[in-house]
């Protein structure tokens, strides 16, 4: 009988395995996902469909010209997750190609190219967001208003969502509206309280289904931080700095600046904060790091929700930070044992 | 009793305890083995060196090897019965690799040696305690096996703050300390007294995680009763507190500072085990040979702690404890955790052995595949020495060296913690354990390049100063030629001659200086690299580092005598050095140097074959030469009686025997020369004779030494006649060489006359050869001195003989040398072709040639050799030798340079090649032409 | 006019006091030596075993700081070729004469065959072989480089070069085999065989 040569240790923890956490994290978007599809209509959950499906062919492509083992590579669940995130991020009623674009892009230019999981300096899902945006803001930008929550009748119906994903809805205009965010960036001039008395967008049925969306969101994240998926850090050290400048700006001018609870709940906040900043891959490694690293990106979603040109900052504010991870890595490594001081930057050249 | 505080550390980990298995029946006895299996090195640091020979009868506790080193061990007979081997045999390694191991079979009646337990270990002083520790061969019990007295060393350099002793026991499976505890409760407290009083601590903490209450309640009963002053820490279970770093931190909420002791700090660690250990060896004067050992797993019917002797199979303890053979995929010792796997249970127990796991494919499965690294930070929430494993792995997997020590790869444990929470299965620890070899790897080859370095520097210093000594002599020696041309040649040379002894002495001195200067700069580097390991905590390094410096100590030592001698010529600095090895290394190069001066002496005699002053020195050369060698001799007869008295090992001893046989034939070899030289001389027949009976001395003992089957790689034994075989090796080798030369000459010049003189060389060549021949046969045919003529006739048809094997060898061997370069030469298509053709024809008539003349040779009686003739014969050979030697060394580079040339431009054209041979030609002819000139004028 | 001179005369004034700035330190900061030669030859392996064509670790370094390729030094591999690579800020090129990694090897003297002849002696470049004239001799193999130059001048053919083995010692445990591969290797023992039989 042939007996195993291997290295220590010889035991593992069970079933805690890579394509678990993916899982995981998939799982904890479901009350989001839900709150969504009941607020905004089916648009959603067809472009999950279309996303999954465009993620799970255009990765096995690029691992079959990598020449690398498919199956094994598809079921780690990555593909999948950046499907989903991105399927929650994308307006609900964008044409199908640009949810294909998006996701393809994602899986192949922000992935695979740089060679697969574990190896993207940037977060997938969000490439494949901001490059859509970039490309087609229009679409990207409108999304399904909330003029009465109780009445159904406003949100579309199934039939209705597959019309318009797919272009042949003529009146899909008469269920978009400017989300909460891009209404008070486009309040032109009006002081905030006359914004959100005048402006549709700003109206409690719109702003209420947004701040559902959010704390659907914030269960399913601190579901993630009770399963040690995630640590605590980066989601609240980007809340808490999105808050702050919130607070701050907002304690200046309140006639121009939004109240840090109409920042946490509207837009893509809480997913942001608790599934796209957390991915590890692309995020800072140590828990300092991780600290410093939300922290910039709630900085950067306020700044650019407030100054920039798009109405939500979140994706280019992760993408931003992506760019510094290294750099506060190098910075942020924890003291180890037996050392006095953490060691900072990197000394290359053996000087020390 | 009240209980000490407990902190906690970074990270840690939870996995299943799998204790309760093992502590389900009690402790048990496995019967004797049919061998038991002993490798030298079961311990960090240098190896053991035996202390037994194959056939030795040993007792239960005897000492069978000893410590080689400050960081070494002694090694004892764990029963009685006979050594029947020391050979390689797999040992309990993760590398499955096999190393030296004692083999003793048990003959049963496990008789113990006398036990004299060190009953004052209060009264007598702490560094007599401590080699007594190292005498019964006590190590740490708990994982690496670093020899404890070398750590209760190390805890003087500060006053102790905490005694700790180490009963945490967190790795899953294992219960061996439990049981240990529970079964020797006294003994321990008394061993953890014994090493209270001898590292003088005050504050004595026992660690012990809080999932062994037996024990702890145990521990608790016994030091209420004997109110004693040690207290217990019970420490939450979490893997690895039973770390040493981590029970620190959890005991004093100090951390040892990175690449330090715990010493540094005043803290010492101690496993439960040693300090039982110790306690037996102290009290009961019983030496380490047996421990306490986990029989776990799925794979085994009746898992249990059993107290083993070291050396024990483990086939034979899984059969103890019922291995079900069909069951059992992976064979781990130690824990599950930071154990290793064992490719079959041949290997034996050793003192680190805390457990056996024998685990089934379900209990322990095989590791899913690699996946990516997701960077999750699982890891790093579990590591214990907070680092960032995952910035580790991607640097280890990238080999960016420097990146992966600046983020503290050498604080890594290899606890594994951080590999048990990966989720993509990444074997982060063997990651890390490449990493650093790698990086231990690359410093020493930076380290050994560094030496060569100056080695190739100091060498090239001082051929450059030769060579300028060279010139200033010859620049001497061409001023003095002028007013010799005109005298009658006498005194200009005597000056010459009186100068040139002069520089040799110096040229000594100065090279023993130089390799001073060398070795000096190399025990400072090699001290700073001590330094450095010792404070990264390369255990393995430090001790190989400490051998290193000890050699280099050494070796400055017997340089600095060297040099002190030197000024005083040769054979002064005789005086008994204490070690055996450096009296002899120094008789040696004393041997060396005046055989060096007399060899000049020789050489200046024969360019001047009339100086009575020269003929003097040559004398006292020798008288110098044969004193040196007379204390070698000496030193040879100490060696004989040595290995009664001092180290019985057994491998050296037939190194020095070897070492014997060959100094013993050099000598006589030597002195057959000289006996050649001048056969009159009885006193070197005497010497001649006693070389002889010396030789055939240590051959013999060589022999008998060999024959024992435990030396290994130990050539055959020599018949009493292969120092006659290896002269006439020798001389088969000179002449083919000459052989060689000839046939070179021969294809670059076809001219007759040149190659006539050389075979009339070559002939002379062999007449010396036979001459020596027939030397070496005289003494043993005729033991009585007698006058010359009886000597050398009865050897003169053997000689014949002999001479005929010889050169019809020789010129088998050219005619087949010719062949081969022709073949080479029409394969590279080259034009020399005919010419090799010839030359290969030319020697096969040669040979025929000489077989017939030497056939007829043989028939016609020899005449007897001419004592007075021979000399001058001899320096004449000479010069023609040397005259040779330089035309070859041409002829060689020339050869060189033309293959150089062909390799660099295969195609190129033939005229190009004939050229060069052209040219080697003529500046061959130059040089003889100058030669020749030369040895006239030295006439 | 006058503000053409003027920058002319401003412009010259500033080169005037930038040059003696240069021309001061370069005086001041003066390196002895060439810093690249050492830096290079820190890197080379130090075997001084002429493969490369000159006379020492030393010369080559020399030589490659005068633009000689980098890839000239077998017993280094290409290790050492990329590290040069990157000192030097040029492209690693291949091993010259295939990219075979070097094994570590020692030479050793069978020295019941020795006829203590001092040749090899001599073409040691680091001293690593200890003897005298008519007396055997051997290796010091903790210093031997493993150069080969002592193999060729050797008249009874009695050295061989030994490739230094694996101890358990000396052992470390081998890179795993990266993403996507069965990190366990699995080995078949003698228990195998002997279950076969």
């Amino acid at each position: 009988m042939a007996l195993l040569r291997i290295t220590s240790p010889h035991t593992h923890r069970a079933g805690q395995r890579t394509s678990w956490v993916m899982q995981m994290v998939i799982l904890a978007t479901v009350p989001g996902l839900l709150v969504q599809t009941w607020l905004f209509g089916y648009g959603t959950l067809i472009n999950l469909v279309i996303a999954c499906i465009t993620a799970l062919i255009s990765e096995a492509f690029i691992l079959k010209l990598r020449n690398r083992p498919i199956g094994f590579f598809l079921k780690d669940y990555s593909a999948l997750l950046t499907a989903v995130l991105l399927a929650l991020a994308l307006p609900p009623t964008v044409p199908w190609w640009l949810t294909v674009t998006a996701v393809a892009f994602s899986v192949i230019f922000a992935k695979q190219v740089y060679g697969g999981l574990g190896n993207n300096p940037f977060n997938p899902a969000m490439v494949g967001y901001a490059i859509c945006l970039v490309s087609f803001p229009v679409p990207m930008t409108q999304w399904i208003g909330a003029s009465d929550l109780i009445s159904a009748g406003a949100t579309p119906s199934f039939s209705d969502s597959l019309a318009a994903i797919f272009g042949t809805l003529p009146t899909v205009d008469s269920y978009t509206m400017a989300t909460p965010l891009d209404a008070f960036k486009h309040k032109d001039g009006l002081m905030a309280s006359e914004a959100f008395a005048s402006i549709a967008g700003l109206q409690g049925p719109n702003l209420s289904s947004w701040m559902y969306v959010n704390l659907a969101y914030l269960v399913g994240g601190l579901a993630l931080i009770a399963l040690r998926i995630i640590t605590w850090h980066t989601p609240v050290a980007m809340l808490t700095a999105l808050a702050v400048m919130s607070g701050v700006f907002y304690a200046i001018d309140p006639s121009n600046a939004a109240s840090p609870l109409f920042h946490l709940t509207s837009g893509a906040a809480m997913l942001g904060a608790f599934f796209i900043a957390t991915d590890p891959v692309s995020s800072c490694t140590s828990n300092r790091g991780k600290l410093v690293y939300g922290a910039g990106i709630g900085i950067l979603v306020y700044v650019i929700r407030s100054w920039g040109g798009y109405p939500d900052g979140v994706a280019f504010g992760v993408l931003l930070m992506n760019f510094a991870a290294p750099l506060i890595d190098y910075y942020t490594q924890p003291r180890a044992y037996g050392h006095e001081k953490a060691k900072k930057g990197l000394t290359i050249g053996g000087e020390k | 009793m009240q209980t000490p505080p407990v902190y906690s550390f970074h990270g840690g980990i939870h996995p299943p305890e799998n204790k309760t298995q093992s502590l389900q029946l009690p402790l048990g006895h496995p019967s004797l083995p049919r061998e038991l299996i002993l490798p030298l090195g079961q311990h960090i640091g240098q190896a053991s060196r035996p202390l037994v020979e194959v056939g030795t009868k040993v007792k239960k506790g005897e000492a069978v090897a000893m410590n080689n080193g400050f960081l070494s061990s002694f090694l004892h007979a764990p029963t009685s019965g006979t050594i029947s081997a020391i050979e390689t045999r797999p040992i309990a390694h993760p590398s499955g690799l096999s190393d030296l191991c004692i083999i003793l079979t048990p003959d049963g009646a496990d008789e113990w040696i006398e036990l004299e337990p060190l009953a004052n270990w209060k009264d007598i002083s702490k560094t007599d305690v401590l080699a007594f520790l190292s005498e019964k061969g006590i190590i740490g019990m708990g994982g690496a096996g670093f020899p404890t007295q070398v750590k209760l060393q190390g805890a003087h350099k500060h006053t102790l703050s905490h005694f700790i002793i180490n009963a945490a026991e967190c790795e899953p499976y294992i219960t061996a300390d439990d049981m240990l505890i529970r079964e020797k409760t006294l003994e321990l407290v008394l061993g953890i007294e014994i090493l209270q009083h001898i590292v003088e601590a005050d504050n004595v903490v026992i660690g012990i995680e809080d999932n062994k209450p037996t024990a702890i309640a145990a521990l608790q009963q016994l030091l209420r009763e004997r109110q004693s002053s040690i207290q217990v820490a019970v420490v939450p279970t979490k893997y690895p507190s039973g770390g040493e770093k981590q029970l620190i931190k959890l005991l004093t909420d100090k951390e040892v500072p990175s690449g330090q002791y715990p010493a540094d700090i005043g803290i010492l660690c101690q496993n439960v085990g040693t300090c039982i250990a110790v306690y037996e060896a102290i009290q009961q004067g019983r030496p380490l040979i047996s421990r306490f050992t986990t029989l776990t797993g799925d794979a085994l019917k009746a898992p249990q702690n059993v107290e083993v002797l070291l050396g024990t199979p483990i086939d034979h303890l899984l059969a103890y404890a019922d291995l079900q053979e069909n069951k059992l995929s992976r064979l781990v010792m130690g824990g599950p955790m930071m154990g290793f796997t064992l490719d079959s249970g041949n290997v034996p127990v050793v003192k680190t052995t805390n457990c056996v796991l024998a685990a089934t494919k379900k209990e322990l499965p095989a590791p899913y595949p690699e996946q990516a690294c997701i960077r999750c930070g699982m890891c790093e929430q579990a590591c214990p020495a907070s680092l960032l494993p995952q910035q580790l792995l991607w640097f280890s997997k990238s080999q960016e060296l420097e990146k992966a020590e600046h983020y503290n790869l050498f604080d890594c444990i290899e606890c594994g913690a951080c590999s048990y929470v990966c989720p993509s299965s990444i074997p982060l620890v063997q990651y890390y354990r490449h990493t650093k070899a790698e990086i231990r790897d690359t410093r020493e080859a930076a380290v050994k390049s560094d030496i060569a370095k100056q080695r190739f520097e100091a060498r090239k210093a001082r051929h450059e100063a030769e060579a300028a000594e060279k010139e200033a002599k010859r620049l001497a020696r061409q001023g003095a030629a002028k007013p010799a041309a005109k005298k009658p040649a006498k005194p200009a040379p005597e000056k010459a001659d009186t100068a040139a002894p002069a520089p040799a002495v110096d040229e000594a001195a100065k090279k023993a200086k130089v390799d001073l200067a060398i070795a000096k700069a190399k025990l400072k580097k090699l001290e700073k690299a001590l330094l450095e390991a010792q404070e990264k905590e390369h255990t393995e390094e430090i001790s190989a580092l400490q051998t290193q410096v000890d050699e280099a100590k050494k070796d400055i030592v017997e340089l600095e005598k060297l040099v002190a001698s030197a000024p005083a010529a040769a054979p002064v600095a005789k005086t008994a050095a204490p070690a055996l090895s450096d009296e002899a290394k120094k008789a040696k190069v004393d041997v060396a140097l005046a055989s060096t001066k007399l060899k000049k002496a020789e050489k200046q005699l024969a360019e001047d074959p009339d100086n009575q002053e020269l003929k003097d020195k040559v004398a006292g050369f020798t008288a110098d030469l044969k004193a040196a060698q007379e204390t070698f001799d000496k030193l040879g007869g100490d060696v004989k009686t040595a290995p009664a008295t001092a180290k019985p090992v057994l491998s050296d001893e037939a190194k020095k025997a070897k070492v014997d046989v060959a100094l013993a034939s050099t000598k006589l070899k030597k002195a057959q020369k000289q006996l050649a030289e001048d056969p009159d001389n009885a006193e070197i027949k005497a010497k001649v004779a006693g070389f002889e009976k010396d030789l055939k001395e240590a051959e013999a003992r060589f022999a008998k030494l060999d024959s024992a089957p435990t030396v290994q790689a130990a050539p055959a034994a020599k018949p009493a006649m292969s120092d006659e075989y290896k002269k006439a090796k020798v001389d088969v080798a000179l002449a083919s060489t000459k052989l060689k030369k000839l046939q070179k000459q021969l294809a670059e010049d076809e001219q007759n006359s040149e190659l006539q003189g050389k075979v009339v060389e070559f002939e002379k060549a062999l007449k010396d050869a036979e001459a020596r021949l027939a030397a070496l046969e005289a003494p043993t045919a005729a033991s009585t001195p007698s006058d010359s003529s009886t000597v050398v006739t009865p050897a003169v048809d053997e000689e014949a003989l002999r001479k005929l094997k010889i050169d019809s060898a020789i010129a088998k061997a050219a005619v087949k040398k010719a062949e081969k370069a022709l073949a080479k030469a029409i394969e590279l298509g080259s034009e020399d072709k005919d010419s090799l053709e010839q030359q290969v024809n030319k020697a096969k008539a040669r040979a025929e040639e000489l077989e017939q003349a030497l056939q007829n040779g043989g028939q016609a009686t020899t005449k007897p050799a001419e004592s007075s003739d021979n000399g001058a014969d001899d320096a004449e050979f000479k010069e023609r030798l040397k005259k040779q030697k330089v035309a070859a060394a041409l002829a060689k580079a020339q050869v060189n340079k033309l293959k150089r040339q062909l390799d660099a431009d295969p195609s190129s054209e033939c005229l190009q090649q004939a050229l060069a041979v052209a040219e080697q030609k003529q500046q061959e002819e130059e040089a003889k032409l100058e030669q020749l000139t030369n040895t006239q004028e030295n006439r | 006019m006058m503000t053409v001179l003027l920058a002319i005369g401003i412009l010259v004034a500033l080169a005037l006091v930038f040059g003696a700035i240069l021309g001061y330190a370069n005086v001041r900061f003066h390196v002895e030596g060439d810093p690249i030669v050492d830096q290079i030859d820190a890197i080379l392996p130090q075997t001084q075993c002429g493969q490369c064509g000159h006379p020492g670790c030393r010369p080559y370094a020399e030589a490659i700081s005068n633009g000689e390729a980098i890839n000239r030094c077998p017993p280094g591999g290409q290790a050492t070729v990329q590290a040069l690579a990157d000192l030097l800020d040029v492209e690693a090129i291949p091993l010259d004469g295939g990219a075979e990694e070097p094994v570590q090897r020692v030479a050793v003297i069978r020295e019941d065959e020795c006829i203590g002849c001092t040749k090899c002696i001599q073409a040691c470049p680091i001293d690593a072989i200890l003897g005298a004239a008519k007396q055997m001799h051997t290796v010091i193999s903790d210093e031997c480089t493993g150069c080969d130059l002592c193999v060729e001048p050797c008249p009874v053919n009695c050295i061989d070069m030994v490739e230094v083995g694996v101890t358990s010692r000396t052992w470390s445990w081998e890179k795993p085999q990266g993403v996507g591969v069965q990190s366990a290797q699995i080995i078949a023992t003698d228990r195998q065989t002997e279950a076969a039989q």
